[in-house]
């Protein structure tokens, strides 16, 4: 079985400026989206707050929950059902023992003892949140010239430079799809977005080694042309992993549970976008650089 | 690499066999005996989320324990300067960990710098103004030392929070110093996460104290607080769950007895009523201590105060020479066993503050188990299916050894005592849909050397070779990332981080090696003129 016939041309660095003016409109979307909201919408690992996980025993009116909660003044409390009759309660308070009892009694009080069992309660303080903001903001930078560094020790400068930008754009729009759907930014996304960012890397270095390829065997030919041919000689592997990992992350967004739920769904948005950046912006942007690999030559002599 | 295929099968045989004895306990139940003696005990570790429990960081309040150690020193150094015969006037503790003071003679400041420098080695003058002949001068404790006390209270601390949880009977916690000044507990299997938390965070500071009967309570109470006194509460609800009782004492200032000086405690019902209290015993030092003091203060109430509230206030009968006292209060079975542990690991050097709590109940983390299970088998089965109809019989070979990335990666988890979290899960499943990526590439290799006309033995060579720096810089980029990723991560994140790290180098092995291995079986020694890729 074959996706892609072989012998499959597409001219994709001649689509580098559509695909650029494509890749610009993502970007702004995701800004404007990101700031139209006033910010991310930080989770409790950066914001600070508590978060409380609630079964009932039976359906329960998300209505009857935030009275519930108001009772106890808690006016901020965001309610998000999970479905099995199970909602998630976040708010800023803290969680402290008188906290957590005045919840429970509000509960008791509204529903009946023993009708509900508080699953899970998570609380980050203020400070740690800083902390963990800091980690994480760190974490993907230095993923970034991580990336850099080894690439353009493996190839050249500025494949690493064409990589990077790649990189930053599958980030940046990612966070952005995270935005739009005003999804709750937490660790477990972060740790998304930096699998996203092996995950595109991966895809462009498979294009970068056959490019590298190609060009040993042939000096002469032009930049373009070799770019052009080894994006489509890869093209078919490109599509396929793509679609084997698109594959288990369908598995993990519709199985895998609440707490994974939001996670699959980035790495969902992140693969497609790696998947198209490898192909349409991490090469062309290797030819943009050309120039500056021609002068360091000419340098040289 | 290795040309013998027997050499190489071995070695495939030798990885995959190891990896299965140590994941044998996770997968069975009960070994049967004889046979258990031979296989580790341990099963996949699970973190917290899975198991259920609980993790807190801890903020140590180091400064609050340096400032109560300058407390003390005030009081120890105003008797040095009666003793010494230097004329002084207020000395207290001022803001922070300082002592302020004033002398009043001109001759003052070398006479306190004598006492100092014998007694009091670890303060230093801050700072000195002269003022109506004399000095007002604030005392410091000195930078190294101060850090050094900082140091000492956060090892203090985990040592009595370690004790607490030792005797609370929590199986595998891990209780770990982590940056300047906090702790990270995690408690595995907790069922009740309130109880757990007064017992870690209760600072347990226990101190004996004399009930000041010569100045009035009212007059204290309007404000007037005589001079080396305090005003402390009895704050406890009773059973009834009536008002909180907050009968105010007024106490002398000074502690004549801390929880340091006791031996043990335990619980105790009493014979009238059946109700709980708490007997402790000093150790030989605090046994002579208690027999002075009562010995001193007959028909004087002596208050039991318990982290500043007072627990009780007995009017001291005779002499008790024993050593042993009793703590009572309406106490519950559970709240006198618990203050029981407290006493007897001692109490903590500061007061600690919660500032991350993430509590999962069992049943939830049963959940997440079986809805990881089911999406790790539904990804594998979808993978499986896509790889065979797209590869044929060559699909069929890389999904065999997907089953063999997936036990052997199991194994390491295992075999490292590594932690399997439910992000850990995804990064397994994760793992399912990249490990075949390499297999992807060989393939692809291989169908275009075919096509360009050469014989299956040399396009699988060809491929092979020409794909494996390939996979191998891709790998390796990934790898930074999760390093980062584990780097940088915390609790559930890490557990990402590590299968997918795992996940990676393993399926460089199984996609690389031990493919190459059953292609080259049938390639080898058979005439093949077709191969079905």
């Amino acid at each position: 079985m074959e996706f892609i016939k072989p012998g499959t041309h597409f001219n994709f660095v001649g689509k580098m400026k559509i695909a650029a003016v494509i890749s610009a409109a993502l970007i702004v979307v995701s800004i404007l989206s990101v700031v139209l909201h006033g910010g991310l919408n930080f989770g409790i690992d950066f914001a600070g707050g508590t978060v409380i996980q609630i079964k009932f025993s039976k359906a329960t009116p998300i209505e009857g929950i935030r009275k519930a909660f108001a009772g106890i003044n808690v006016a901020d409390a965001v309610i998000q059902e999970i479905g099995g009759n199970e909602v998630i309660v976040r708010t800023n308070q803290s969680m402290t023992k008188e906290f957590q009892a005045k919840v429970e009694e509000a509960l008791s009080g509204q529903f009946g003892a023993g009708q509900f069992e508080i699953r899970r309660v998570e609380f980050v303080g203020p400070k740690v949140g800083k902390d963990l903001t800091n980690k994480a903001i760190l974490a993907i930078i230095f993923s970034w010239i991580g990336m850099l560094v080894y690439i353009a020790w493996r190839f050249e400068f500025r494949f690493g430079v064409g990589a990077i930008i790649a990189l930053i754009h599958d980030t940046i729009i990612t966070i952005g799809a995270l935005s739009l759907l005003n999804k709750e930014f937490t660790l477990t996304i972060v740790a998304a977005l930096l699998t996203i960012i092996g995950y595109s890397i991966n895809d462009t270095i498979v294009v970068f080694d056959r490019i590298r390829e190609n060009r040993k065997k042939d000096l002469k030919r032009s930049m373009g042309d070799i770019i052009n041919s080894s994006v489509n000689e890869t093209l078919s592997r490109t599509i396929l992993t793509s679609f084997t990992v698109f594959l288990v992350l369908l598995s993990l967004f519709f199985l895998g549970g609440p707490v994974i739920h939001d996670f699959a769904f980035a790495l969902l948005v992140g693969i497609v976008i790696g998947t198209y950046s490898s192909i349409f912006i991490a090469s062309p942007t290797v030819l943009a650089f050309k120039s500056f690999r021609i002068s360091k030559g000419k340098r040289k002599k | 690499m290795f040309k013998s295929l027997r050499v190489r099968l071995a070695i495939t045989a030798v990885v995959f066999l190891v990896a299965l004895y140590f994941l044998l306990p996770t997968l069975v139940t009960q070994i049967p005996s004889p046979w258990n003696n031979y296989f580790p005990k341990d099963k996949i570790h699970l973190g917290l989320d899975l198991q259920g429990g609980m993790h807190l960081i801890l903020e140590v309040d180091a400064d609050k324990a340096l400032e109560s150690m300058m407390e003390r020193t005030a009081n120890d150094l105003k008797e040095s300067l009666m003793d010494g015969k230097v004329r002084f006037r207020n000395v207290e503790k001022a803001t922070g960990a300082t002592i302020s003071m004033e002398l009043t003679d001109a001759g003052g400041k070398p006479a306190l710098e004598k006492i100092l420098n014998e007694q009091f080695s670890d303060l230093e003058i801050a700072s000195s103004t002269p003022r109506d002949g004399g000095q007002i001068v604030h005392l410091k404790v000195k930078d190294k030392r101060a850090a050094e006390l900082k140091k000492l209270t956060i090892e203090h601390s985990v040592e009595t929070i370690r004790n607490r949880v030792d005797q609370f009977g929590v199986a595998e916690p891990e209780i770990v110093p982590e940056g300047e000044n906090r702790i990270m507990v995690q408690l595995p299997g907790i069922k009740d996460p309130e109880r757990a938390k007064n017992l870690i965070g209760k600072t347990a500071l226990l101190e004996f104290k004399l009930v000041d009967e010569d100045n009035s309570l009212d007059e204290a109470l309007r404000g007037n607080v005589p001079e080396g006194s305090v005003i402390a509460y009895g704050a406890r609800e009773d059973k009834a769950g009536g008002p909180r009782g907050q009968a105010p004492y007024l106490l002398k200032n000074k502690t004549l007895l801390t929880g340091a000086s006791l031996e043990t405690a335990k619980v105790q019902i009493s014979d009238r009523f059946g109700e709980p209290h708490v007997s402790i015993k000093f150790n030989s030092q605090g046994a002579a201590d208690f027999d002075r003091i009562t010995n001193e203060n007959v028909r004087k109430r002596l208050a039991i105060v318990l982290d500043g509230v007072v627990h009780s206030a007995p009017v001291i009968q005779e002499r008790i020479s024993g050593g042993q006292a009793q703590i009572t209060g309406n106490f519950t079975m559970e709240e006198a066993r618990d203050l029981a542990i407290v006493l007897r690991a001692g109490a903590l050097p500061a007061p600690v503050n919660i500032l991350e709590e993430r509590t999962v109940g069992p049943s939830l983390g049963s959940d997440s188990i079986r809805q990881g299970v089911m999406a790790t088998l539904i990804g594998f089965v979808l993978v499986v299916i896509f790889m065979f109809i797209y590869y044929r019989l060559s699909g069929l070979v890389a999904d065999s050894v997907l089953i063999i990335n997936v036990i052997v990666l199991l194994g390491i988890l295992a075999g490292f005592k590594a932690t399997l979290t439910l992000p850990g899960i995804a990064g397994i499943v994760l793992v399912i849909g990249m490990a075949v990526d390499a297999n992807v590439l060989i393939f692809e290799r291989i169908r275009e050397e075919m096509r360009l006309g050469k014989p299956p033995r040399a396009a699988i060579d060809a491929g092979y070779s020409k794909a494996f720096l390939t996979i191998l810089d891709s790998n390796v980029t990934t790898l930074i990332a999760a390093l980062f990723l584990f780097a940088f991560g915390t609790g559930p994140v890490k557990g990402f981080a590590v299968t997918l790290s795992i996940g990676i180098v393993v399926s460089m092995f199984t996609a690389i090696f031990v493919t190459r291995i059953i292609f080259d079986y049938f390639v080898w020694n058979r005439n093949v003129q077709k191969i079905s890729i």
